[in-house]
């Protein structure tokens, strides 16, 4: 890894984000507001998720999670098919970059952008109902392994996809789905016992969990499974994306 | 002295196409030398392979003596690639993306890589344009930062691939005289393009590709010499008399072209013009031409 190089890539893709934070900060904030208003308008009164713990209380950190989870994907993903697209990753390939800092850069950058989203999400919750924070290294744990993974995950759609459409295809047939099914806006034992079980094969799942364990000190299911399925994928990840890079994977022929 | 650039039995293939066929050249510091060739003669594959965007199937490359496998990153520092489309990154201004460029390549911020970019951007008469973001740039301008970020690291190897392509003669003459002055310093600058009389006037060693291989490669002047020939043109009244036909290789229109070896023998055929009672109404001296080396070398 070269300090200078990596430095530089990641100065790059943090500044291409925050160039336009408008849309890719502010405008996921507000899309969480719109969904604390609605959700928390609609479900307020059916019962809380956890004892002690209101719905508002409860959707807010799966918000934050969420919106954290899909802006780590959209970052890495989006920079990597632009850069392929507009031919400018050429600018990134003939330097002496090595795969660890390309990883490094863009995971890092996604990182950065997906918590500046979840402090604005809980910036704004903190204004629709009282938040209490458990265990301050449980929520950045789960924040940094969950955001890292959709950005690995990220890194590997924007080197396989070779048009925007098959980039939306994962982000609306893979990624969606399966933050919209990982108990964002309910707790799984609401659920009937056969959608139970499949909740528990979603990872993301798990890190919505354990993220909100966090905050109020309860869960679904324990805080050490939580942990392990979300750092397990990580490192699953990030090896299939390392590898990906260090073998040039659609970048060099 | 270690050479620029090293291709020893290079192959490359794309499923059944064959775009290198067993590619070796060397290119010595401080060369211009010019790499020639039809569209998909293989030119861009073979520079792709020395950058390391295109990995060879057989054979070694090295920039500078380094390997591009398995020494890629002392290979990628020694050279600075101005590729053939113009491509750039619309978030960023002219120095944001010199400052990124260099950074890439290990040079940290600093007074010392802004004082080299203002130089470089005065040379490429683009000091007005520092501070403007790269869509607000014309076609022409944004070649020239593709020139300065292929310099921002200083590399000893330059490669130009079809620089010039499409673009006017104000910034073909700029671009020219720059890459002149760094070749002048020591730089080695290898050249692909399409106009060839630039290639015979800036390069002294050429190597010419057809279909993966290299037909011909030798100094400006050996081939120019070897496949093309000095020629007095000369325009008549008339017919050309029988006694004289032999003479004359080819003839268009009231054109009539005599090969000639040296300038002395202009006389001699013009005084047998003269005496064979030929009006003369115009005469030109074509010189040895690289498109006639290089058609004559493509049709083999």
């Amino acid at each position: 890894m070269t300090m200078t190089g990596f430095q530089t890539l990641l100065r790059k893709e943090i500044l291409r984000f925050w160039k336009v934070a408008f849309q890719t900060v502010a405008a996921p904030v507000l899309t969480a507001l719109l969904y604390m208003m609605i959700f928390s308008h609609v479900m307020s009164g059916s019962g809380a998720a956890f004892s002690g713990v209101t719905y508002e209380q409860f959707l807010i950190p799966g918000l934050a999670m969420m919106s954290m989870l899909q802006n780590a994907f959209a970052n890495t993903s989006s920079s990597l098919i632009q850069s392929k697209i507009t031919g400018n990753i050429l600018f990134i390939l003939l330097p002496p970059l090595s795969h660890w800092d390309y990883y490094g850069a863009y995971l890092v950058a996604a990182v950065i952008r997906a918590i500046a989203v979840g402090l604005g999400v809980f910036l704004v919750g903190i204004f629709v109902a009282h938040i209490p924070v458990h265990n301050i290294a449980v929520i950045i744990a789960f924040a940094v392994l969950g955001s890292g993974m959709l950005a690995a995950l990220g890194i590997i759609a924007g080197l396989w996809a070779d048009k925007f459409d098959q980039l939306a295809a994962f982000q609306n047939f893979l990624i969606m789905p399966l933050t919209f099914l990982s108990g964002v806006f309910y707790s799984i034992h609401s659920l009937p016992p056969f959608w139970q079980g499949l909740s528990h094969l979603n990872p993301f799942f798990y890190m919505i969990d354990g993220f909100r364990y966090g905050f109020f000190g309860k869960s679904d299911v324990s805080l050490a499974l939580s942990l392990s399925i979300t750092a397990a994928s990580f490192f699953c990840l990030s090896a299939a994306t390392l590898y990906l890079l260090k073998s040039g994977y659609k970048l060099r022929q | 002295m270690q050479p620029a650039i090293e291709v020893e039995g290079v192959e490359k293939r794309f499923g059944q196409f064959v775009a290198l066929a067993g590619v070796s050249l060397q290119v010595q510091q401080g060369e211009f030398f010019a790499l020639l060739g039809p569209n998909g003669a293989g030119k861009t594959t073979l520079i792709s392979a020395l950058a390391g965007l295109t990995r060879a199937n057989a054979g070694s490359l090295k920039v500078m003596g380094f390997d591009v496998s398995s020494q890629y990153r002392d290979a990628r520092k020694a050279l600075g690639i101005v590729p053939q489309e113009i491509v750039f990154d619309p978030f960023f201004s002219v120095r944001e993306t010199l400052r990124f460029q260099a950074g890439y390549f290990g040079i940290a911020r600093g007074a010392a890589l802004d004082s080299w970019i203002d130089e470089l951007l005065a040379k490429l008469s683009l000091g007005d344009k520092a501070d403007s973001n790269m869509r607000q740039l014309s076609g022409g301008m944004k070649r020239r930062v593709l020139v300065a970020q292929a310099l921002v690291h200083r590399p000893p190897v330059i490669v130009l691939d079809e620089p010039t392509a499409g673009v006017d003669v104000e910034l073909r003459q700029t671009l020219w005289s720059f890459v002149r002055e760094l070749n002048a310093k020591g730089h080695t600058i290898l050249l692909t393009t399409h106009y060839l009389e630039e290639a015979q006037q800036l390069c002294t060693r050429i190597a010419m590709m057809k279909q993966g291989r290299i037909v011909a490669m030798d100094t400006t002047e050996h081939l120019l010499n070897a496949f093309s020939e000095r020629v007095l043109r000369v325009k008549i009244d008339g017919e050309l008399p029988a006694e004289l036909q032999q003479a004359c290789a080819k003839q268009e229109g009231a054109w009539h072209f005599f090969p000639i070896h040296d300038y002395d023998e202009v006389e001699t055929r013009l005084s047998q013009l003269r005496q064979s009672g030929v009006h003369i109404v115009n005469l030109e001296v074509a010189e040895p031409d690289l498109e006639e080396v290089f058609v004559k070398l493509m049709h083999k």
